[in-house]
């Protein structure tokens, strides 16, 4: 009997647990926050989920929201698994009172696996600095944003970072570059882009495959001994940058001509190579420090209650913290600019936060207003570009702390919009997507 | 009580050896049947059809493709994983490539394809067995997903690697709902899983199962060795292909080579682990227990939160939710080594002698 019951309430119980329905409440915005805290790339998942929630936690404490309307969210484990983050944005997307605002997967498979599954639901997926490059062309693409820049942009600023050293874009002319790359979507996304780049400048590329996770790369470097490189262009992740990173030291290969993916220029990144990683480059969208205005006010009035998200305070003003606190402001400005069409003081729907998406401008003077110039750049998102921005910073670890070492270095969109509407159009045929025509937008 | 079968007497050979042989099992089956087909479709919301139950089908059918393999037929294998990529990407190669398929019929060719990477990589089973046999199929785990990224034609030459499913269309019916989308499933892993239970009844699943105890033994009584085993790959490569053609159409939508990791080859074969080597309902308790178990997990510490207001830093949920899972693991193995599908069997004849066990 007792036994019996026991069963019986277990399976209640369970049944509960699954249905994970919250009751719904108006004036708030929900924002699902999926991230990773164990695994291989838990340093960079957990860092970015701490900075988006500091975020919204300092905008609630001390704006009371967005307009009044308060932002909620809920924390969701993908281990950086497509189908474990194809659950989690199936479990937040009917969350608040308005279903999910916008998803960040936080990995380029599963903003693939969702491009589809967020275009049916309305539900803009919001890929910074990551994710499907073609996807800026919104006419295709209608609820998916590789905001900020792109893969390609990123990788055409960094030949254009690696021209201004070697002394001009002509030099280029018979040098050797390396393109080591993370053996996934993410690794292999800009080798097209390279190809054209080499062919037009005139440098040979090689394309050396480093298989997931990344932590075995003798082979790898054995080659590029062979091929002796002029540079060699990082893109890893997670585990797979220390390990290059060590392999170039041991190798003798100068760090300094090493240009790093910005997913490969985090302090996680560097500390566990040790003086290995002295002198290394990577590329950024967002500043290292915590000396930015924005930061002291999280500080002031988050940390200084004692409810920050991060357990080691050490990491405020990392590089993946101060990535999720400039995902934050583009989520809440998103739904500041919808809310300024649609309504103030409303939650907004996911199709409405698309518009305000489209619509989104941040220049300078709204970035002085939010404490967060210098720290990100200005941009001006639209119903054809879905990527805005496009500029990249060069930064140099010294040992101790990236130091930043260029100004702003704009893409080079003639070679790659043109690229990107290609490929969009190839997948819109594939898919029988007609083009959305954006002089008809409002 | 109602689970007794007194009074349902067998006179004919057919009724002795039918599937179910006790009319209780075979009305509860057709209730479930129908609950599956009929009721979970009405009653279900878009994230348990959609999360829940579709991926919990499609790893389902995959784990009955290697027990097939392993637990019928004896054969240690780790290419899981890769023969659901092969019928990934070949489902969608067959469906872009020939004009007007029916999408069964590019499942089927796609299980077919997997089948005959099976039967390639199944040749070294003629001469080793056990660990050195799952060497060799690891080979296969990383040589295809090596050649699906080499070759572009796989991909459609798609820039970054990636296949995105064409929309599924029957008869001139459009699949695009999870509803929809879990019914094809469902229909497809009940079909198969009927077949699978079959083969297992007849002369080739006595075969397969003869080698499995002893493949000596097996070729003294007449046992073709290789065509037997070779059988066994190729049947076991095709669930695991239409498995991931499903897991392609059905669920992710878009795919990428990395999707079909060896981390996904060790799920599975912890599926039948914890399931039940050589056992159907053990391929779809195992498949229910590793892909629902840790989700439910991490719902349930958000739950603890808003009941009891006990709140734990996510970090630790996420890397409890990861000792918790493996330590029940361990706990299965110790208190029952042949799986959950021994422990439901043990159940079901304490009910047969209930009220007087002896």
């Amino acid at each position: 009997m007792t036994r019996t019951s026991i069963a019986v309430a277990t399976a209640l119980i369970s049944a509960a647990g699954f249905s994970g329905e919250v009751a719904a409440q108006a004036k708030e915005q929900f924002v699902p926050v999926n991230s990773y805290w164990v695994g291989p790339y838990a340093p960079g998942g957990s860092g970015i989920a701490a900075g988006m929630i500091d975020y919204f936690k300092l905008l609630n404490a001390r704006d009371r929201g967005v307009n009044g309307v308060r932002i909620t969210w809920e924390k969701c484990e993908t281990e950086y698994r497509n189908d474990r983050g194809v659950e989690c944005y199936e479990r937040s997307k009917r969350r608040g009172p308005t279903g999910a605002t916008l998803i960040h997967p936080l990995s380029t498979g599963i903003t693939y696996s969702l491009i589809e599954k967020g275009t049916a639901d309305k539900i803009p997926i919001v890929s910074v600095g990551y994710g499907r490059t073609d996807a800026a062309d919104g006419r295709v693409f209608p609820y998916v944003f590789p905001m900020i820049t792109t893969y390609w942009s990123q990788n055409t600023a960094k030949i254009k970072f690696i021209g201004m050293k070697e002394g001009g874009m002509d030099k280029l002319q018979g040098k050797r570059i390396v393109n080591l790359y993370h053996d996934s979507a993410y690794g292999k996304e800009t080798i097209p882009i390279l190809d054209v780049q080499a062919k037009l400048y005139g440098f040979q590329v090689t394309h050396i495959p480093v298989p997931h996770p990344g932590n075995e790369q003798q082979a790898q470097w054995l080659q590029i001994r062979q091929i002796k490189p002029d540079w060699v262009i990082l893109r890893g992740w997670g585990v797979m940058n220390p390990t290059a990173l060590k392999a170039a030291a041991k190798m003798g290969f100068p760090r300094d001509k090493m240009v790093g993916v910005w997913w490969s220029g985090a302090e996680e990144d560097v500390i566990p190579a040790g003086d290995a990683a002295k002198g290394y480059i990577a590329a950024g969208f967002n500043a290292p420090g915590a000396n930015f205005p924005v930061l002291k006010e999280i500080q002031k009035y988050v940390y200084a209650k004692g409810q920050g998200e991060l357990e080691d305070k050490s990491r405020l003003g990392s590089i993946y913290y101060n990535r999720g606190v400039l995902w934050a402001i583009l989520t809440t400005e998103a739904v500041r600019t919808a809310q300024a069409h649609f309504g103030k003081g409303k939650p907004m729907t996911g199709e409405q936060v698309r518009w305000g998406l489209e619509n989104l401008v941040i220049d300078d003077s709204r970035l002085k207003e939010l404490g967060a110039a210098g720290f990100m750049q200005p941009l001006k998102m639209s119903c054809a570009d879905h990527e805005g921005g496009g500029q990249v910073k060069f930064q140099q670890w010294d040992g101790k702390q990236w130091n930043v070492i260029s100004d702003w270095i704009a893409s080079d969109q003639k070679l790659v919009r043109p690229m990107i509407e290609a490929s969009a159009a190839q997948y819109a045929k594939e898919k029988g997507i007609a083009l959305r025509d954006c002089s008809k937008e409002k | 009580m109602l689970y007794r079968e007194a009074g349902q007497f067998k006179s004919t050979y057919a009724e002795d050896q039918q599937i179910f042989p006790i009319r209780q099992d075979r009305i509860a089956l057709a209730v479930f049947l129908v609950f599956a087909f009929v009721v979970v479709p009405v009653i279900g919301n878009q994230y348990w059809l959609g999360a829940l139950l579709t991926p919990f089908l499609i790893f389902a059918l995959a784990a009955l493709g290697l027990n097939i393999l392993t637990g019928y037929a004896g054969q240690l294998s780790l290419g899981t994983a890769a023969f659901m990529a092969v019928g990934a990407f070949m489902a969608y190669n067959f469906v872009l490539r020939v004009p007007g398929i029916p999408i069964l019929a590019a499942f089927v060719l796609a299980g077919i394809c997997a089948a005959a990477v099976g039967i390639v990589f199944g040749l070294p089973s003629l001469r080793i067995k056990g660990f050195y046999l799952a060497v060799a199929t690891l080979a296969c785990q990383f040589f295809v997903l090596w050649a699906l990224q080499k070759y572009g034609w796989f991909s459609n030459h798609s820039t970054s690697g990636v296949i995105t499913a064409q929309q599924i269309v029957i008869l001139g019916y459009v699949l695009d709902t999870p509803e929809r989308k879990y019914l094809l499933t469902l229909g497809v892993v009940a079909v198969m899983a009927l077949l699978a239970k079959n083969l297992m009844r007849s002369e080739t699943g006595r075969a397969f199962m003869a080698v499995r105890d002893m493949d000596v033994a097996a070729s003294v009584i007449g046992i073709p060795m290789m065509r037997t085993k070779l059988l066994a790959f190729a049947i076991s490569s095709f669930y695991c292909g239409v498995a991931g053609a499903l897991h392609a159409f059905c669920y992710l939508g878009t795919v990428e080579p990395e999707a079909y990791s060896l981390d996904l080859s060790f799920r599975i074969l912890f599926m039948i682990i914890i399931g039940g080597v050589g056992s159907i309902l053990g391929s779809f308790l195992g498949a229910a227990f590793i892909t629902l178990f840790p989700i439910f997990l991490n719902l349930a510490s958000s739950w603890l939160n808003e009941f009891f207001g006990i709140e734990i830093s996510h970090a630790v949920v996420s890397n409890s939710e990861a000792i918790i899972f493996g330590g029940l693991i361990i706990f299965f193995l110790i208190v029952e080594p042949q799986g959950l599908a021994r422990l439901w069997q043990i159940t079901k004849e304490k009910l047969r002698l209930w009220p007087f066990p002896h």
